[in-house]
């Protein structure tokens, strides 16, 4: 099965009954799985007017009560940010997910991790934060977004699937998720008429002293507490390792090829991979870092989850950094080519 | 002596909550508010309505109108109520904008969903200016209205002339029913209440999309006084944009 129609199985079997998009390179066969496969099982699809209207349709399918997604790339995904930061403000869950392309701008059509810091630190306006999670292949394209509705409706919260041209385009033999759709927690705030109780409102204007303080206030306890409970991470070779990598998504599953082959040449190097970008496995990662002489961030950009490893080491590894900005993908040997020079680094400075 | 019994011939209605409006005085949105909370009342819908609220003056809606009600982005509002109805069909889904929501940012969203003949009902509040910004020029702003943001007065040249929706919605195949109507005094509003009536028991039949565009009276940035800023709405708005029903039954009636 291809990444982006793995994805948009896993939507259906989630229950997501509502989703609208709009089209663009290299996200196109999830929304056309969807347009064919979604009316057939019982939800509404729409080709929306815009990245703009489609989130927005969102908005309101969320704000009623159904389990409801989108998804674009990444000059989409820009567009869609106002309504995600409204979602955020609203406390409505929701499935955005970007197939990330190559920026800024247009960019180009090819696969790339340069939306991690639009994706991780806010995106729109506002103090805010989204579940963010990073798949490095079509079964945890599939899987996670199976997992997706269920995390947002808990938190009531917008998460994103953080996926790129390389996982959505290309094809692996997938377990499909099997059994009904998660149960939903009872949702005591959606609007469905006021038959038999009081109106209720899905707003994010509050204007009243103090009002809009005590809500950011009762976000931010659900921000902390999606970081004690979700953040997720894998591990591969960490436990003797003097070279760790620190590498998420499609960077994640080459450099796992680069920390094998480094292995075979005598360097201990393994793989600290962050599944959860936000909320950001820190604690985990610091720990790792203490035991290891160095850390290797590789990513297909010019550096942004590196500020997120350089605040969890604080110093106490040297960090070295690996990117890959113009849309192309890193091979295997390039990576083991970065591992090498980094350990040769860290050996040079204790022969001083 | 005589039995009397009392009848009420006019209450406050039960779709309309007990709070004071925040509107200016003689402003035409607290005048729908309450037809519209009228019109849920007499099709006895308001359990089962949802409405959407703009980013504009009308975005308190839900502090007044007894039913669910959302918020939604600047001009998104269409949308909004588009993902509610697909969402639950069989609701009554409403939205209610103003002429800087509706007819500038939210331009795409208002002929999209009137394009897909969304089951929704459109309120389309056009007073010719951003009331709750400062009464800036909006894309109805008549010629020589002079606001904020064209102090000597709006000019073709350089901003256009303003936009006739009902016209422009008209030319598209899925509406149901397109309607103007404008709050110009007694009559007006018994107009107005009955084109609010045609357009929500359109969507209690399922019948399609509705729009319903009420030239309404913004005192404060026509800078009149609230009588004056009927007649305004009578002899200037009504000039531009003529008061009459466009689209019956799906039926073009006037183009």
């Amino acid at each position: 099965m291809m990444g982006n129609e793995a994805v948009a199985e896993g939507a259906i079997r989630a229950g997501c009954r509502f989703y609208a998009g709009y089209p663009i390179t290299p996200q196109n066969e999830l929304t056309a799985y969807l347009a064919k496969n979604l009316p057939e099982r019982g939800g509404s699809f729409i080709q929306a007017e815009s990245e703009l209207a489609a989130i927005n349709m969102v908005f309101g399918a969320s704000a009623a009560g159904a389990r409801a997604m989108t998804s674009s790339s990444s000059p989409g995904i820009s567009l869609k940010q106002e309504g995600i930061s409204y979602l955020a403000a609203s406390q409505l869950p929701a499935v955005i997910v970007n197939v990330q392309r190559g920026g800024p701008g247009l960019g180009s059509i090819d696969p790339s991790q340069a939306d991690y810091f639009q994706a991780t630190k806010g995106g729109g306006h506002g103090d805010y934060r989204i579940i963010v999670l990073a798949p490095m292949s079509v079964q945890e394209m599939h899987d996670f977004t199976f997992k997706s509705f269920s995390l947002a409706e808990k938190y009531r919260v917008p998460v994103m699937i953080l996926a790129d041209g390389r996982l959505g385009q290309m094809m692996e033999p997938i377990f499909l998720q099997q059994g009904p759709p998660p149960r939903s927690p009872e949702k005591k705030w959606t609007l469905t008429g006021a038959k038999g109780r009081k109106p209720r409102c899905i707003r994010s204007l509050l204007v009243k002293e103090g009002e809009l303080e005590k809500h950011n206030y009762v976000l931010q306890e659900c921000y902390r507490k999606i970081e004690r409970n979700e953040t997720r991470f894998a591990e591969f070779h960490t436990s003797d390792c003097d070279v760790l990598v620190a590498a998420w998504g499609t960077g994640a599953r080459i450099a796992r090829g680069a920390v094998l082959a480094a292995r075979a040449r005598g360097i201990k190097a393994g793989l600290f991979r962050p599944i959860t970008v936000w909320p950001f496995p820190r604690a985990r990662l610091a720990a790792l870092a203490s035991k290891a002489r160095t850390v290797l961030v590789v990513e297909m950009n010019c550096g942004q989850m590196l500020e997120d490893v350089q605040i969890s080491v604080a110093g106490a590894r040297p960090i070295s950094f690996s990117g890959w900005p113009g849309g192309r993908i890193p091979g295997e040997t390039e990576i083991l080519g970065e591992i090498i020079r980094a350990a040769s680094k860290v050996k040079c400075s204790q022969s001083r | 002596m005589n039995k009397r019994k009392t009848i009420t011939i006019y209450s406050r209605p039960k779709s309309l909550g007990g709070l004071p409006m925040h509107y200016c005085a003689g402003c035409g949105h607290s005048l729908v508010h309450k037809l519209l909370a009228e019109v849920m009342d007499e099709l006895d819908i308001r359990g089962r309505t949802i409405g959407v609220a703009p980013v504009g003056c009308a975005v308190f809606a839900y502090f007044y109108l007894k039913c669910d009600i959302s918020e939604a982005a600047h001009g998104r509002t269409p949308a909004v109520a588009t993902g509610i109805k697909r969402a639950l069909p069989d609701r009554i889904v409403f939205s209610y904008q103003g002429d800087g929501d509706l007819a500038a940012i939210g331009m795409a969203e208002t002929i999209h969903a009137a394009n897909r003949g969304e089951n929704i009902a459109v309120i389309f509040i056009n007073n010719t200016v951003y009331g709750m910004t400062g009464g800036q020029m909006a894309p109805t702003t008549l010629l020589g209205q002079q606001t904020p943001t064209c102090p000597t007065g709006r000019k073709t040249a350089t901003m256009g002339a303003p936009i006739r929706i009902c016209e422009l919605l008209n030319t598209l195949d899925r509406p149901f029913h397109i309607e103007r109507v404008a709050l110009d005094g007694v009559p007006g509003i018994l107009k107005t209440r009955k084109a609010l009536l045609t357009a929500f028991k359109a969507q209690k039949e399922g019948k399609g999309y509705t729009f319903v565009e009420i030239l309404s009276p913004c005192p404060t940035y026509f800078r009149r006084s609230p009588n004056d800023s009927l007649q305004f709405v009578k002899n200037e708005l009504g000039k531009y944009f003529p008061v009459r029903l466009f689209r019956k039954e799906g039926v073009v009636v006037h183009d």
